[in-house]
């Protein structure tokens, strides 16, 4: 039997429990950093694509194209990135290692908990490694560094927030190849039927209404204000959730959380019971 | 009287219209080891999952450690350790990463949990590949790395649900090892398998469970005379060697000589192993009876079922 003395003071075990396992997915991300490369080298090529490809086609009134793109790839890449949560929480019930974890006296949020904020972690990296990307294809803030900080926050709390929405569609699913699948039929949709590489102005009827209102919009509407990537001179779009992005970023990462944080806990439960 | 440490009483889960278990009863006592002896999808790895709150029976109840698994299941899981079927590491830890992480989700703090998997590394003979990440073991050093991880918290109740399944034979006898010290150790064990070889070698009890219940219970010589024990298998080259072989052969039966005549086989049950193959051989040998072939045969699986539920265990796996 343990001692007392072994044991550290309970109070902050679920805190604890959940960096434990957080720190468990970052020392994967040490040991095999294929996938970090991977998740960080498609943004790289999409900043490349747009800028160098599509940038000499589309015209933006009052900003250069490049710095129009970046906060919708931005945008799209926090998206692409939280989906590895669902993937990394689909390969832990495959390998039977949940099993492990549901037997053992942790605090029930610790996976989900971990794995989230191992997952921001890995954002926040991919989202240096763009940055950088993106000021070498002439990307610029013209903020303050205050907003600037505010709109790389925004950009990672939306992240956070889907990673949860991921976490169910990974806890749903028999194996991490289908979360893969599942996510690209999703995501795809969301992130072209938005502001992300060209306006919404322009878009047909129902496509606008959703592009209006779509998240990805949101954010990277705010995103783009809070880098101060829009030209003052040129109007803003007429829509409301896009006059007010920030709040409308906040609301959907609020109504996101609200939603799949107890659907994934829920979802946990069961999982492993198959 | 002893304390009971693991029981079950008329457990039932379904899933759909499949019944993994159907009103499973189980008692073990504090310190002795329970064979759970059955074919794939008996029910085995169900009631483990019951037994160790990763699942909710659909109805019955089940107590371990003297604590209900639903309703005290928080408390419980502090004090039962489980290995699985399938090696439950992370592939990219290291083997002491591994151990470090259950240690701290067992609430140590970080020097405690840091000495208690170096030691169990020592003690599992893991010491050499500690800092390799797993993805480099072998299945062998798998399952030991799996077993010490469920040793970490020196839980009095372990679970061990297939332990030695899909290993080579030398591999199982250096678990065999480990899990028999184990028990000298004196911890109550569950163990699930599908050899009647390594519950024998193992258990104190062995509960054979079919269709979700168990349908017989005792120490694995009751089993063994239900079964019929060892048998002396030979094939003799003519068919006039039949009856002289019956003839040497009579005094050494332990129960009835079967006879396949078309085969020229001849079945007979014998107590004492080695020896009594080989003065079956001297015997046969002073005879000058021509035997073709000569085995001896113990009670497998197989057999047990046949036994006890007159159909074979491969039927069952799916």
């Amino acid at each position: 039997m343990t001692t007392e003395s072994m044991l550290a003071n309970p109070a902050f075990k679920p805190l604890r429990d959940g960096i434990t396992v957080a720190r468990r997915n970052l020392i994967k991300i040490k040991r095999v950093p294929d996938l970090l490369v991977f998740t960080t080298l498609s943004p790289i090529m999409f900043v490349l694509l747009f800028a160098y490809v599509f940038g000499s086609a589309i015209d933006v009134p009052g900003v250069s194209y490049r710095e129009y793109l970046m906060a919708g790839i931005f945008t799209q890449t926090m998206l692409f990135g939280s989906t590895l949560t669902g993937y990394g929480l689909a390969e832990d019930i495959q390998k039977g290692i949940v099993d492990r974890f549901r037997s053992l006296p942790m605090a029930r949020s610790a996976l989900l908990v971990g794995r989230t904020t191992s997952d921001l972690v890995n954002n926040v990296i991919v989202i240096i490694v763009m940055s950088v990307t993106g000021l070498i294809v002439g990307w610029r803030i013209h903020s303050s560094p205050l907003e600037a900080l505010g709109g790389f926050a925004l950009l990672l709390l939306f992240a956070y927030a889907f990673s949860w929405v991921f976490a169910v569609v990974g806890l749903s699913v028999r194996s991490p190849e289908v979360v893969n699948n599942a996510s690209f039929i999703f995501i795809f949709p969301l992130t072209f039927i938005a502001n992300t590489f060209v306006g919404v102005t322009d878009l047909p009827g129902p496509l606008k209404a959703f592009a209006e209102w779509n998240p990805v919009s949101a954010v990277t509407q705010a995103a783009r204000d809070l880098f101060g990537n829009t030209n003052p001179a040129v109007p803003q779009p007429d829509a409301w959730p896009l006059r007010h992005p920030v709040f409308t970023s906040l609301a959907w990462v609020v109504v996101l959380l609200i939603v799949s944080v107890p659907l994934a806990v829920n979802r946990y439960k069961k999982a492993a019971s198959r | 009287m002893m304390e009971i440490a693991i029981e079950a009483e008329g457990l039932v889960k379904k899933y759909g219209a499949v019944v993994a278990l159907d009103g499973f009863d189980l008692s073990v006592p504090q310190g002795t080891v329970m064979g759970l002896l059955g074919p794939n999808g008996a029910g085995k790895t169900t009631a483990v999952r019951v037994f160790t709150t990763l699942l909710k029976p659909d109805a019955g109840r089940a107590r371990v450690a003297g604590l209900d698994v639903v309703a005290d299941a928080r408390r419980l899981r502090g004090l039962i350790g489980l290995s699985g079927q399938y090696a439950a590491v992370d592939e990219h830890l290291t083997g002491f990463e591994n151990l470090d992480m259950v240690g701290r989700l067992y609430g140590f703090t970080a020097k405690a949990s840091r000495e208690r998997a170096r030691a169990l590394l020592a003690r599992f003979d893991l010491e050499d590949a500690a800092d390799r990440p797993v993805k480099g073991y072998s299945g062998g050093m798998r399952r030991r790395l799996d077993l010490a991880g469920a040793l970490v918290a020196q839980p009095p109740v372990l679970f061990l649900d297939e332990p030695t399944t899909g290993l080579d034979p030398r591999s199982r006898l250096g678990m065999w090892d480990v899990i028999s010290e184990l028990v000298a150790a004196g911890s109550t064990l569950l163990l699930t398998t599908q050899y009647l070889e390594e519950a024998d070698h193992l258990a104190s009890r062995i509960a054979v469970i079919d269709h979700g219940k168990v349908i017989a219970l005792g120490t694995s010589d009751d089993l063994k005379n239900q079964v019929g024990g060892e048998r002396l298998e030979l094939t003799v080259s003519t068919p006039a060697d039949i009856d002289s072989a019956r003839a040497v052969l009579a005094p050494l039966a332990s129960g009835e000589i079967t006879v396949d005549e078309p085969a020229r086989r001849v079945t007979v049950p014998v107590t004492g192993g080695a020896s009594a193959l080989m003065e079956s051989l001297r015997r046969l040998d002073a005879e000058a009876v021509k035997v073709l072939d000569v085995g001896l045969r113990r009670p497998s699986l197989d057999d047990v079922f046949l036994t006890l539920t007159g159909h074979a265990a491969e039927e069952e796996s799916s």
